[in-house]
Order: C-alpha cells, then structure tokens, then sequence
C-alpha cells in the first residue's frame, strides 16, 4: 500500500496489538502528534461505526423495496463497509505513529477518495431508485 | 508551532473524542438490540452478545475520557476498540441474515 516500509498481513496485525515494539522504533515524538493521530483513528472509527448504525437503520426503518431483498443488499453492505473503515482506521494509525517516530513521510492513502467514490455512487443509485419508484409508481 | 503554548487543549480533546466515540457505539447497540428485538431465542442471543460489546467498549473507552492532565495516547486499547467495532458489524450482518430465513 504505503511506500518504503510494507509487512505481512499478519504481521501488521500483530503489530497493532503490540505496542512495545512500536515505543521501540524511532524517538518518541512530541505527545501532540500522537494525541493528534488517536483523534484521526477516533474520527475513522466513528464513520465506520455510523456506516454500521446506518445499515443497522436501514434494515428496520427502510419500508420494504421493489427489489427483492434489496433492503437487506443495503443494510448488508453498510455493516461491511463500516466494519472495512474500522480496520483501516487502525491500520492508517499504526503506519501513520511509525512514521511519525522514524521522522518519515506520513503513510499515503487511496482509501478516503475510494471510500467517497463509493458513497457518491450509493447515493446516485438510491436517487436513480426513488426517482424511478416516484414516475412507475404514478 | 511554539512549545509550550497548547499544554491542555490537545489531551481535552482527544478525550472528548473518546466520549463521543462511545456515544456512538452506544447509539450502534441500541440499534442492534432493537432490530434483535423480535422475541425469538437467536434474537435474544444477538442481543445479549450485542450489549456484552458495549460493556467490553464501555470499560476499553472509558477511562480514556475521563479523568485530567496528560491523557495516554496509543496502546492496545486502540486495536481493541476495532475488533470492537468489527464484532458488532457482523452481529449486525447476522441479524440481518436471520430476516431472510
């Protein structure tokens, strides 16, 4: 993903898990930019949690679709991608607190246009079904 | 960016970060609890799993908004509210999986 530096799967996640080997990379930095970074995995792990709030929403308050199970598509893929965020939050976190102590550039992300590419075209589809709903329904 | 001149601001906000994300996690079980809500044995089960997360949350995040002076940052706690998060994403897939039988 990342530039320079790129582990296993399995070995980034138990890197998450360990935080005395990441204390033991680099210099410790001013207490700032690690708050500063917890705040962003804080923010990505909230809209990974509202991605999951709204597929949790959308399978008890949406009224039932024309589509058959299209209401369960829906709220299913919320869950997925919310629990996708969540992971990526705290993968971006680990990468971007490495960086941070060996004084490195910050971790670069596709994930943020991917992730608005993909909300964009949800919405677009949604707008697409309620318009044709409004007009096949007359 | 001088020294010395943000002493409180940073850990205060970053605490206030904590409690919201516990807000919404708080929001995300009452969802599920009530989507689980159906009077059935599995729904019943989903839910107690489902509350059993918020408490194992509310333990992890709470110390992490409360209290004053230097905050912690990092630790396990950070990955640990992700598998958090992840477990009640697919309690959730479960609950809507369970409307399709």
């Amino acid at each position: 993903m990342g530039s320079g530096y790129s582990p296993t799967v399995w070995e980034a996640i138990k890197r998450w898990f360990d935080p005395a080997e990441l204390g033991s990379v680099g210099e410790t930095p001013d207490y700032r930019f690690s708050l500063a970074n917890e705040r962003t995995f804080l923010a990505w792990l909230r809209t990974g949690l509202a991605l999951v709030g709204g597929g949790l929403a959308a399978a008890q308050f949406l009224p039932p679709l024309p589509m058959s199970h299209l209401r369960e598509v829906i709220a299913v893929a919320l869950l997925l991608l919310g629990a996708a965020v969540a992971v990526r939050a705290v993968d971006h976190w680990a990468r971007t607190e490495r960086a941070i102590r060996l004084g490195q550039e910050l971790p670069a992300s596709r994930f943020p246009a991917i992730l608005a590419l993909a909300v964009g075209v949800g919405a677009l589809l949604l707008v697409a079904a309620v318009l044709m709903r409004a007009v096949g329904g007359r | 960016m001088s020294a010395g001149r943000d002493p409180g601001l940073q850990p205060e906000r970053t605490r206030l970060a904590w409690r919201r994300t516990l807000l919404t996690v708080t929001v995300v079980t009452v969802l599920a609890v009530r989507l689980a809500s159906t009077g059935d044995p599995t729904g019943a089960l989903i839910a107690g799993g489902t509350v059993l997360v918020w408490g194992a949350l509310l333990v992890l995040c709470w110390p992490r908004g409360t209290g004053t002076g230097p905050a912690r940052t990092g630790g396990r706690t950070l990955p640990l509210v992700t598998v958090g998060t992840v477990v009640l994403a697919s309690l959730g897939v479960l609950l809507v999986l369970r409307g399709l039988w």
